[in-house]
């Protein structure tokens, strides 16, 4: 685990991304200037708490946000395909990019009760990509999405697959949605809190299977997350979010031995201990051992956004936005007093 | 599934029965005597002849009695003869009335769940433009207008003014029969049947639709690249058609109340203008023997739609 990425080329390079939301009351921006790299093999964990825009992230680069409410503003995504070929997909027209969804890049939601459709069977509903993106024959699809069903772990696949998503259990159904997210070997999965709504043992049965998937098949892994407890199981690297913004990003070992922002460092002292998470779950916490709240982004503060929950601040935080500073060749923080931060 | 449908039919007989006993004792209530109906008033009859008719038809029994011996006759198809029309029984003018009224109906719905569900879901995926305001505009005059001014304003428009259909009846009497001649007649009762429903599906097309799209699942068939039509179609429609399903079945009552308006307006001869007529002229017989067979209709139609809900919501078989 943990190990440095490997030195081939990036299928996901997110530049200088910005998505706004249009709302009654105004503009807000969820995601902004973000830069984000993922190559093959490779999980990146983007964290942070609930609001911070971890999920809009996501759907940005599966152009699914909301439409007319909303929308990219800027940046490029440039996403390397099953071809070869590196295209731009914040400029890709609406037909490619649905050819791109589910096939090269596939997604996995956090909720499994909701997330598949109540009146479809399993088996048609993993299948349906096959026939959607290769035209594969209806039986030989279902044949296929029994093995998928094999394949994560779910026993007595072929009458599985001719049930409906009310007849299995939650983590049955996570299985089932990462089955049908596999189903044409995605270049890059896009996995957006998909333990969160189970329990603890199921939770780490999911983690356990995503990673021996992503040994097997070799693609690259954006893993949304607010729990750094996951982040060190699963990812390679992880990325900080902060309202709208990445705030420090680097490699897993080092970001946790290593914190270079006091939001991480803040988060990291936070960060359940083994068999908290149980707990903190019924009790309905999340990470907020951070003192104060985060910022509306209806009227974030000037300069950094994390100033008025930050001991470290001066005013110079609050003149402008810190520049990400490199700490290392691979790690960068969004401090401007980096060097002085105390893990 | 069996035991679901074999609840649902017992349920359905229990309704039908109570039904029976309803009609029954309702038209009992109803000032009047029976027996006058049968008697011509110009002509003097005496007590005696009077008694013997009673006796002959059963009126001098208990209540119950009459109604188990009505009941025990009408299961098995007998209804009894018109009192009007003395050579026909009840059952064979059912029958006769009965095409045309199911046609009218069928028509009537037909249209209404065509366009209603066209309109629904053009307006939820158009919703808050301009076709959108407008359909709900239009659906809004139509469930508000009752069915006299549909009815009364289609046949001074289209018959008195424009002549582009007959002003009622459902053939052109003495000349042979031609489709396209029953076609014409049916087409505006028809659509003046179907306004009021066409808009109340519409209605609730597009607000099920609306939450449907909502839904987490409708996300994950965007993410897996369905194409958008069948994203509409297969993933949104499909579960957002639930609730209407049930709209439709449970509202075939109103439907059935609205083509006997309609039927007598246009002159069509249907179930609707036989019971019209009927209670006109205290034809009890008749009277009881159509509202039986429209009550069972409905029971029937209720029935059929809890069983269709059942087959296309899989989450209903383990209730
Ligand atoms: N559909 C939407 N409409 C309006 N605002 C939205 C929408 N989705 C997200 N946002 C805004 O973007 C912010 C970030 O949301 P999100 O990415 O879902 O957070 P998280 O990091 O918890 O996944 C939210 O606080 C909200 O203000
Ligand atoms: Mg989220």
């Amino acid at each position: 685990m943990n190990a440095i990425a490997t030195g081939t080329d990036p299928i996901l390079e997110i530049d200088g991304l910005r998505t706004e939301f249009r709302l009654r009351g105004g503009t807000i921006t969820a995601v902004n200037d973000l830069d984000l790299t993922i190559r093959p093999g490779e999980t990146v964990a983007l964290v942070g708490e609930s609001g911070s825009g971890k999920s809009v992230t996501s759907l940005s680069v599966m152009r699914l946000l909301a439409r007319k409410v909303g929308a990219i503003a800027a940046g490029s995504v440039r996403f390397r395909g099953k071809d070869g070929t590196v295209r731009d997909l914040v400029t890709l027209d609406e037909e490619s990019m649905r050819q791109v969804r589910g096939n090269d890049i596939a997604m996995v939601f956090q909720e499994p009760m909701t997330s598949l459709n109540p009146v479809y069977t399993i088996g048609d509903q993993i299948s349906e990509p096959m026939r959607v993106h290769q035209g594969t024959p209806k039986g030989e699809a279902w044949d296929a999405a029994v093995a998928l069903l094999e394949k994560v772990g779910i026993p007595d696949p072929r009458r599985r697959a001719g049930q409906y998503p009310h007849e299995l259990s939650g983590g049955m159904r996570q299985r089932a949605t990462i089955a049908m997210a596999l189903a044409c070997d995605p270049m890059l999965l896009i996995a957006d809190e998909p333990t969160t709504a189970l329990d603890v043992t199921i939770q780490a049965q999911i983690l356990e299977l995503m990673q021996a998937l992503q040994r097997d098949t070799g693609m690259g892994m954006l893993f949304v997350t607010h729990n750094l407890g996951v982040v060190a199981e699963i990812a390679h690297r992880v990325a900080v979010m902060y309202a709208g913004r990445l705030i420090e990003d680097g490699p897993v070992r080092e970001v946790f031995r290593n914190p270079r922002h006091p939001y991480t460092v803040g988060l990291l002292k936070s960060m359940p201990k083994l068999g908290d998470a149980t707990r903190m779950k019924k009790a309905g916490e999340t990470l907020n051992a951070i003192p104060g709240m985060v910022p509306s982004l209806r009227n974030l503060p000037s300069g950094c956004s994390f100033a008025p929950r930050c001991s470290y601040a001066i005013d110079a935080c609050r003149a402008a936005v810190p520049p990400l500073a490199a700490v290392s060749e691979n790690h960068h923080s969004r401090c401007i007093r980096w060097q002085e931060v105390r893990p | 599934m069996l035991r679901y449908t074999l609840h649902r039919l017992l349920i359905g007989a229990g309704m039908l029965l109570a039904l029976s006993v309803l009609i029954f004792i309702l038209l009992r209530l109803t000032p009047g005597d029976p027996i006058d109906a049968y008697i011509d008033p110009n002509v003097a009859i005496s007590q005696e002849e009077m008694a013997a008719l009673r006796t002959r038809l059963g009126l001098d029994q208990p209540l119950p009695v009459q109604y188990f011996a009505w009941l025990s006759q009408a299961v098995q198809g007998n209804l009894g003869y018109s009192i009007q029309r003395f050579d026909q029984t009840v059952a064979g003018l059912i029958a006769q009335r009965m095409g045309p009224t199911l046609l009218l109906m069928a028509a009537g719905l037909t249209i209404a769940i065509v366009v209603g569900i066209t309109a629904g879901v053009i307006g939820a995926i158009r919703r808050n433009t301009l076709p959108d305001l407008s359909l709900s505009v239009l659906a809004l005059v139509g469930i508000s207008s009752p069915a006299f001014l549909t009815a009364l304003l289609g046949l001074y428009v289209f018959s008195v003014r424009l002549h582009w259909t007959p002003s009622g009846g459902m053939l052109t009497p003495a000349t042979p029969f031609s489709l396209l001649d029953l076609l014409h007649h049916l087409i505006l009762p028809a659509i003046v049947l179907s306004v009021g429903y066409t808009s109340l599906i519409m209605r609730y097309t597009r607000a099920s639709m609306l939450e449907v799209l909502n839904q987490d699942y409708v996300r994950t068939a965007r993410a897996k690249g369905v194409k958008e039509f069948w994203v509409i179609v297969k993933h949104t429609l499909r579960n957002a058609l639930l609730p209407v399903v049930t709209l439709i079945g449970s509202t075939i009552g109103l439907a059935v109340g609205g083509a006997i308006f309609i039927e007598t307006v246009f002159n069509w001869p249907g179930m609707g203008l036989l019971l019209v007529d009927a209670v006109g002229t205290r034809d009890y017989p008749v009277i009881m023997g159509a509202t039986l067979v429209i009550g069972a209709a409905v029971i029937v139609v209720n029935i059929l739609t809890d069983l269709t809900y059942a087959v296309v919501d899989p989450r209903i078989k383990v209730a």
